[in-house]
């Protein structure tokens, strides 16, 4: 016999669908099947119980081979490494819940950790923006009951957010907007031709790195001044077509990821974005908001925003939280030498920081709390595998547009396995002991 | 648990009419007990100082998705004011948004012991417990908002009060919220389509229902219930000139509703940081002072409380349920804007703002709120805030105080303004010479806030049961001060007892208490037709699930302090 | 004959399906260990689909197959899916932001028929260890 698990939440990405249903044995041991998930989500629920799965915490020895070891000894080198760094990296923190980022804040605070999350390569340069603009924005739910203008800028939802598009910004049917896609307008700015782009009713195929430019001429256009014969690639009768799109819906949301965040302009890009969305709030309602990548990345930045103040790139090597992107920062720390030790959980850096970056993490004292092999725990010392946060555990996310949703344990973790909060607790427990706390 | 005696205080209280006399104050097993009660106490020697109860702020944002907006937004905010950790504190930051932890800190070290969160978005509200229980030491609980709630528009226009108490009993419970909040009714709603209601009889867009009519029907379904606190609110028209005729419309909102509630308060309607609705005039060049009309209608009718929102001159951030406003505000200032509208519930937006003496405008900001708190009859009913980070941070709570019970420091403020005379011209204060007394100070931030959430039963004051919630001032009443001496005392407790666990020693923080989240479980009959309408707006409107929605998990709330109501008669 | 062209990187959804089977598996890459060039851009290199290509940058050089793009025409636009591959030769420069410059590297991509694209733990491995060809 089986059992299903309904309002499952989905802990791959910013979307965090929570309407998944899973199918379990009797028991409550096996993970038969997924519903309503998109490829991504099924994958991450049915691969958590691959018979490969590491799990045990494993060191790296001399010869490069690596030893199964305890827990107590991972929590051993864990807190060994931290307290004996003098300024230490603590970075990650996206796939978790907020209960294990809040106890990592901890251990933070008590050894003077740098703590970073994923957005320092994904929307970090959003946030600055923020800082210096603000940000008109709204939740998703606002989205499918009003909006009828939708831009995606810099971003593929058809690839990194397989069901935002049927679940929240372009077919559903809301409560002002029961016509669903067809009382809407889609525009997508790329500069390829993506699979998100091929169902929109407008792409700007926009100079790669040029979108400050064209940002910039739509805020011109909507004040009907004169603009150049083509910006960015794009020819000014589209500008001005785009920007009367826009002017003329009854609410607008532009949805906007790395196209714009990692490319040159990055926090002046958004700046410029969300000073567009200002600027429409002129003539109609607007909103914009970042697709945010990780499902708890948003999560991090909450917790570390009400802990200490700043959302990323969080330094507490003084003693107080200190602030400052491009000091601060993960990759530049890494590449200027700047710490001593890597404790990463919740992330891959190994795969998604540049390599100059990854290098350094070699050379350092390190750990990866991370149940998968990846190219992280390929570079660290100390690999500990610990439980899914959504299926072998619950705990708190927020999704892309900050609301907070409690996850689900679906399954049991294997035998003896952590989760990330255990662990935490342990060692700081242990950075406790050590510190005569 | 261990036995105290507070001895030889001047004791201010209100509950038991203290009015400065020289008494002696017992806690035993987290409550104030009778003196004769405790065998071997610890003795707390407070001669020569002001005693009272802790603090009871009635409304500051403290915790949630809007100020956490405001504190990542403002890394500006923490600069030169962060703070390490030591011995038991953990590290703090932040002026005007401060972190959760500096939050606890710096209200108990001004004595305040309970603190209510004034506006949480529903579909947030695990956003909000989240912070509150990083919030150490003190007691909390949160509003949430109903002024601009789809479910509520539509049974308020049909006139359905039982239908509406029903899902305000079933919203508090799944949100773990304490009363009915209402913010700038209908407006924030028109906000989501760029619109707003700037007077009770705009009617809003779509839903058809007038904020006069959601007022009066939240009323009536908050009466029908019999909650602790009454409907509490924030009416249209926030900030501009010639506001306050909306305000008194709103008040007349209330004549002839007595309260139903079992928890001693005797308001029906509580009327928050009226000092942003008392405005005349019908420009900035002419805006005056309305306060004096404001107070007329406040004294003369009894069921009515309000609390002040007092301007602090200082560079804050503002917040709040009132979307437009802060559109409308950025559009003065040309700050950095925030706006977060929320799916079938509510919207908000976040502002920095100065708060300059050199600007006329603030200056008589600043007057009015004093006013507002000088000309009350009755300081029960009128209580001490600044609508925190709104028109201040609440770390000047001692300078209120100061400014409040010293003409000399008003002077000396008012000389200091660079507009004065336009100031004096369109205010009342320079014109009035009453100074209040710590017993009418502990009247507005103790007694009467407790009464009016209708915790009278649980603190506010020093009588044997209540919750042993009692602040040591080094402030001698009757010695000579200054007045920068009051300000200094109130910033900086010498003692603080939270449900009897010592939180300050000698003005050091040694413990960081065991808080409790304050929420309300109402009780109605089953009403499948509510029922019928929650599940079918989250099937097709929501975006999360109705199984999603209720908070539950002892990780959002680990230390509930649930108060039952019983509707169902 | 090698050509010039401005790389990007970013996700897809069989870099995401992959990635979550796990990164030490052939899927991923199959997934990510690839480069997507415009047919006039293959044109100008002068290779069959499917071909191993070097792909060179200021920072860093990588080994990819090179494959006909999916989500085009993009002329002058490569695209390397979000991965360890890709990072080889991405710009790192955060400019102060924080933020390497993922999008916007201009590269340099050659036949290389005859060398292998390793799998992802492989090539951290030997590219810590100045194992890389």
């Amino acid at each position: 016999m089986t059992k299903t698990v309904t309002d499952v939440v989905c802990p791959f990405c910013g979307t965090l669908c929570d309407d998944l249903e899973v199918v379990v044995s009797d028991d409550g041991k096996e993970l038969l099947e997924v519903y309503n998930a998109c490829a991504i989500g099924a994958e991450k629920f049915l691969h958590s119980q691959a018979k490969d799965r590491i799990t045990r915490p494993r060191m790296r020895q001399e010869d490069g081979s690596w030893k199964e070891i305890s827990y107590d000894e991972a929590i051993e080198y864990t807190a060994r490494i931290l307290t004996e760094a003098k300024k230490p990296l603590m970075y990650g923190w996206s796939s978790t819940n907020c209960e294990a980022q809040s106890v990592g804040s901890e251990i933070g605070e008590y050894v003077g950790a740098v703590m970073d999350n994923t957005a320092t390569v994904c929307h970090g340069t959003s946030l600055i923006a923020v800082q210096d603009i603000g940000i008109p924005s709204c939740t998703l739910g606002e989205v499918k009951n009003r909006a009828d203008r939708i831009v995606f800028w810099g971003c593929n939802p058809a690839h990194a957010h397989p069901r935002h598009m049927s679940r929240y910004s372009i077919f559903p049917r809301g409560f002002f907007t029961g016509k669903g896609h067809t009382g809407r307008k889609m525009v997508v700015v790329d500069p390829r031709v993506t699979d998100t782009a091929r169902i929109a009713d407008v792409h700007l195929q926009i100079e790669q790195g040029r979108d400050y430019e064209l940002l910039d001429a739509l805020r011109v256009a909507f004040k009907g001044e004169q603009l150049p014969d083509v910006v960015a690639g794009i020819p000014k009768e589209k500008i001005y077509e785009v920007a009367e799109t826009l002017k003329s819906g009854r609410f607008t949301i532009i949805f906007f990821g790395m196209g714009v965040t990692q490319s040159l302009g990055k926090n002046h890009n958004i700046d410029a974005a969300i000073a567009v969305t200002r600027d429409l709030n002129e003539y109609t309602k607007a909103a914009i908001m970042p697709m945010r990548g990780h499902y708890n990345v948003t999560g991090s930045g909450q917790v570390w925003g009400w802990q200490f103040g700043f959302p990323f790139a969080v330094d507490l090597s003084r003693g107080f939280a200190r602030y400052n992107p491009g000091e601060t920062t993960s990759n530049d720390l890494l590449r200027r030498g700047e710490v001593d030790a890597i404790f990463v959980l919740g992330s891959d850096p190994g795969a998604h920081f540049p390599f100059s970056s990854v290098k350094k993490i070699y050379d350092l004292p390190s750990v990866a709390v991370e149940p998968h092999e990846t190219p992280t725990t390929e570079v660290c010392k100390v690999h500990v595998p610990v439980a899914f946060v959504g299926v072998e555990v619950g705990g708190c996310a927020y999704r892309m547009d900050n609301v907070p949703i409690e996850t689900r344990k679906v399954v049991e973790p294997p035998e003896g396995m952590m989760t990330d909060e255990e662990f935490l607790r342990h060692v700081l427990a242990r950075v406790k002991e050590i510190k005569g706390v | 648990m261990t036995e105290y005696l507070i001895k030889n205080g001047f004791v201010f209280d209100p509950v038991l009419g203290i009015k400065g006399d020289v008494a002696d104050i017992a806690i035993k097993d987290g409550v104030v007990v009778e003196t004769n009660a405790v065998k071997n106490p610890k003795i707390i020697d407070a001669a020569g100082k002001t005693v009272m109860a802790g603090g009871v702020d009635v409304h500051a944002h403290v915790a949630g998705p809007k100020v956490n907006i405001g504190r990542n937004f403002r890394p500006e905010d923490k600069l030169f004011n962060t703070r390490p950790g030591r011995g038991i504190e953990r590290m703090q930051g932040g002026f005007s948004v401060p972190t959760t932890i500096r939050t606890g800190y710096n209200y108990a070290r001004m004595g305040y012991t309970t603190v209510m969160e004034a506006a949480m978005p529903p579909l947030y509200a695990r956003h909000t417990h989240e912070e509150m229980r990083d919030t150490p030491i003190i007691d909390q609980g949160a509003f949430p908002v109903f002024g601009n709630n789809w479910f509520v528009l539509e049974y308020l226009k049909n006139n359905e009060i039982e239908n509406a108490a029903a899902y305000i009993s079933w919203l508090l419970r799944a949100t773990k919220g304490y009363a009915v909040k209402v913010v700038n009714p209908g407006g924030t709603e028109a906000w989501a389509w760029g619109l707003n209601c700037e007077n009770i009889h705009d009617p809003v867009p779509y839903f058809d229902i007038t904020p006069a009519q959601i007022v009066k029907g939240l009323i009536e379904a908050n009466e029908y219930l019999g909650l602790p606190h009454s409907m509490h609110i924030h009416a249209n028209n926030l900030g501009n000139p010639g506001n306050y005729t909306t305000t008194l419309d709103t008040f007349k909102l209330s004549e002839g509703v007595r309260p139903k509630s079992r928890f001693g308060r005797d308001q029906v309607m509580h009327h928050t940081h009226v000092q942003f609705h008392s405005y005349g005039g019908d420009s900035w060049a002419n805006v005056e002072s309305k306060a004096d009309k404001i107070m007329d209608y406040v004294n003369s009718h009894d069921n009515i409380t309000i609390d002040l929102g007092q301007v602090t001159l200082d560079e804050t951030t503002t917040m709040t349920a009132d979307g437009p406003f802060e559109h409308h505000l950025t559009a003065l200032n040309h700050l950095k804007w925030a706006n977060a509208d929320v799916e079938l519930e509510t919207g908000s937006g976040v502002v920095p703002y100065i708060y300059s003496p050199n600007i006329k405008v603030c200056a008589i900001q600043w007057c009015i709120g004093l006013e507002l708190a000088l000309l009350a009859k009755d300081p029960m009913r009128v209580f001490m805030t600044t609508d925190h980070p709104n028109a201040g941070p609440f770390i000047r709570y001692p300078r209120i105080m100061k400014w409040l019970m010293s003409q000399e420091a008003r002077e000396q403020q008012i000389d200091a303004f660079k507009h004065k005379d336009k100031v004096v011209a369109a205010t009342h204060l320079a014109g009035i010479d009453r100074e209040l007394d710590l017993y009418e100070i502990a009247q507005m931030t103790r007694a009467g806030p407790a009464k009016a959430l209708g915790l009278g039963e649980m603190c506010g004051g020093l009588a044997p049961g209540l919750a042993a919630d009692v602040a040591v001032f080094d402030f001698n009443p009757n010695g000579p001060y200054a007045p920068d001496d009051i300000e200094k005392a109130f910033s900086n407790a010498e003692h603080l007892f939270k449900t009897g666990v010592q939180i300050i020693n000698d003005h050091d923080i040694v413990s960081n208490g065991n808080k409790r989240t304050l929420w309300v479980n109402a009780r109605v009959n089953e009403n499948p037709q509510v029922m019928r309408d929650v599940k079918e707006k989250f099937l097709r409107y929501y975006t999360v699930t109705l199984n999603n929605y209720e908070v539950s998990g002892h990780h959002y709330v680990p230390n509930p302090y649930v108060i039952e109501v019983d509707a169902t008669q | 004959m090698a050509i010039r062209v401005n790389l990007i990187t970013g996700r897809s959804i069989q870099q995401g399906v992959s990635m979550e089977a796990g990164k030490e598996k052939p899927a991923y890459t199959a997934a990510c260990g690839i480069i997507e060039l415009d047919p006039a851009d293959f044109k100008k290199l002068g290779t069959f689909r499917n071909t191993n290509v070097r792909v060179t940058s200021k920072y860093g050089s990588v080994v990819v197959k090179a494959v006909e793009a999916t989500q085009g025409p993009h002329p002058g636009v490569a695209y390397i899916p979000m991965g360890p591959w890709a990072n080889m030769v991405v710009n790192p420069n955060t400019y102060s932001t924080g933020m390497p410059t993922f999008k916007g590297t201009p590269v340099e991509v050659e036949i290389a028929k005859n060398e292998p694209v390793l799998g992802s733990l492989e090539l951290v491995r030997k590219g810590c260890r100045g194992e890389l060809a």
